[in-house]
């Protein structure tokens, strides 16, 4: 009698856990599933059906809003930035890394320190100054001087994370490259870089993530319609049609799937990468 | 000879090492170090972004601690960082508990809830704005909020969610949680899974019980890392706007302001770029302190 109780006692917890993670899980899932339910309606029905499935699914709106809504730009902006962006950080920060772990030159420990600085030192505000010194570079309204400053950004972060990656790696492999007559840059290139994969991982996966989803530096510096990138191009979409939800809702899942995406397909290495940036914060 | 020569060899073997760094560092110092320096040095001059610089000293600083919308825009961050410090990280702590045990679907729960931290604040303050959307239409809630508290026999509580000042700043902060939590949850989850068993059946046979171990075991263990956690959402939260842009699509409403929309508003919206310099130095200024007092707390709690 008394196990039974235990039992029962048990599977009642359970149970409530379930039903608590569960409702959670919903609330989070549900206004995504919402979004994507109002891109298959129409403008006559968004307003008045309100079941969870329409009644009538309307595929056009994707092919609105990727030709006159102008998403089809946007879309292939954010692609274009994504990729310029990450591959940069990721050259320009394995090479310092490699240095800052591997090799030796006066000042590096002061240079490394202002890196470490510029992470911990919260700069809110920064895209006034920056702003003003693209205006002066006359990088307004271009794609290399928004590529450049999204570099930027990440920079540090990867940096340092890639530093404490090859600080932890076995010296042997690069010792025989060396004997093998390898040059500093070779031994970069093809010891350091494949052995450092995981850690370029987690630096691509955020870094993209991070450029996919910047809106206040593209909205400073990107003024030409046909230079946005995706998130730019909604806000300026909801603000010239903001009645038109079906489409803008159609923009919306543009924005959101592709990430959602590369989430779902690289959530190891995410959860990885927060624990590392955990150990580097 | 020999010495110059090793010399020499030395001078090329750090010059090349050196050139490694070389690329990072000229990007960091154009795009960090000088918009930086450059910040301070607007902020005590009045310009308007084209044409002359006027030298005024202090006088920025002066406007700025009588300036009452930017102490409200302070105050209403404040507000959201509240919010987000207890009812987010709250949940975030009770769904990492609820986690942390042999239970069906673990993996699943941790997927979905990561999926709104990855969102980007358009795309959610877009969705959002959408389903808080006050308006009717023939004879309809078209948000979808409203419609199913009409629906559901509370038409009382139907409500102009952002529209109305008292409601607004605490719905955005919601929203604001609701993108955030997830970030919490992964930590706080990942630190519990460092505690070691053994101390739980320790406590156990003790003759400890739930709420004991709770209190005892799990809460001390897990300080540091509920201290990083809250840390990360204090400089979050107070840094929040794209998702108030966002979601307040009629322009920007003073009682939703929080200081960043504050100087962005004082850079495009009356071309002060001194001001907007200065109210973005006080502002960082404001960060670091809080988040080296939290440093500092946290530095204490580990020697304990």
């Amino acid at each position: 009698m008394k196990t039974n109780k235990y039992v029962l006692w048990g599977m009642a917890k359970s149970t409530l856990i379930h039903v608590f993670l569960m409702g959670v899980a919903l609330t989070c899932l549900f206004p995504i599933f919402w979004m994507v339910r109002c891109a298959f309606m129409t403008n006559e029905t968004v307003f008045v059906d309100k079941a969870f499935i329409p009644h009538h699914l309307n595929f056009g709106n994707f092919a609105i809003a990727w030709t006159k809504g102008n998403f089809g730009v946007y879309f292939l902006n954010s692609i274009i930035y994504t990729v310029c962006v990450v591959g940069g950080i990721v050259l320009v920060s394995s090479l310092a890394a490699f240095s800052f772990s591997r090799l030796k030159f006066p000042g590096k420990n002061i240079i490394f320190y202002l890196f470490v600085a510029a992470m911990m030192i919260p700069l809110p505000g920064s895209f006034v100054a920056l702003f003003v010194l693209m205006n002066k570079l006359h990088l307004i309204n271009t794609r290399f001087g928004y590529i450049l400053c999204m570099i930027n950004v990440g920079l540090s972060m990867s940096i340092l994370l890639l530093k404490t990656f090859f600080d932890k790696m076995p010296h042997d492999l690069e010792d025989a490259a060396r004997i093998d007559g390898c040059s500093k840059i070779g031994i970069w290139w093809h010891v350091a870089l494949p052995l450092a994969r995981p850690a370029i991982a987690v630096i691509v996966i955020f870094n993209s993530l991070n450029v996919w989803n910047e809106y206040i530096l593209a909205t400073l510096l990107l003024g030409d319609s046909q230079l946005m990138p995706l998130q730019r191009g909604l806000m300026v979409f909801q603000g010239a049609n903001s009645t038109d939800y079906p489409v803008l809702m159609a923009g919306l899942t543009m924005a959101a799937i592709p990430i959602i995406m590369v989430y779902l397909t690289m959530q190891k290495h995410i959860i990885k990468g927060l624990s590392l940036g955990e150990v580097a914060g | 000879m020999n010495s110059k020569a090793k010399a020499a060899a030395i001078y090329k073997d750090n010059l090349q090492n050196f050139f490694f760094v070389l690329p990072a560092f000229v990007i960091f110092c154009i795009f960090y170090i000088y918009p930086f320096l450059n910040m301070i040095f607007l902020s005590f001059h009045e310009w308007k972004g084209i044409g002359l610089m006027h030298f005024i000293g202090l006088q920025n600083y002066k406007e700025l601690i009588g300036d009452n919308l930017w102490w409200d825009s302070m105050v209403h961050a404040g507000y959201i960082t509240l919010i987000a410090l207890t009812f987010q990280n709250a949940l975030a702590f009770a769904l990492a508990l609820a986690c942390d045990r042999q239970i069906r679907m673990k993996r699943f729960y941790c997927m979905v809830f990561f999926i709104p931290p990855v969102l980007s604040e358009v795309v959610v303050g877009l969705i959002w704005n959408w389903i808080l959307n006050p308006e009717m239409q023939a004879g309809q809630h078209i948000g979808l909020l409203n419609h199913l508290l009409f629906s559901s026999g509370l038409p009382q509580m139907v409500h102009n969610w952002l529209g109305d000042p008292k409601t607004a700043l605490t719905t955005i902060a919601i929203v604001h949680s609701w993108k955030g939590f997830g970030w919490g949850f992964i930590m706080l989850l990942a630190g519990l899974q460092t505690i070691d068993k053994q101390l739980y059946e320790a406590a156990k046979i003790d003759g400890a019980g739930a709420w004991q171990t709770f209190i005892n075991v799990t809460i001390p263990m897990m300080l540091p890392v509920i201290l990083v956690v809250m840390i990360l959402t204090i400089l979050g939260s107070m840094q929040v706007f794209v998702l108030i842009l966002s979601m307040v699509n009629e322009g920007l409403v003073n009682h939703t302001d929080v200081p960043v929309t504050r100087i962005l508003s004082s850079m495009t919206g009356t071309d002060r770029f001194g001001y907007a310099c200065a109210e973005a130095v006080i502002f960082g200024m404001i960060l670091v302190c809080v988040s080296f007092m939290m440093k500092k707390l946290s530095d204490r709690v580990k020697q304990i």
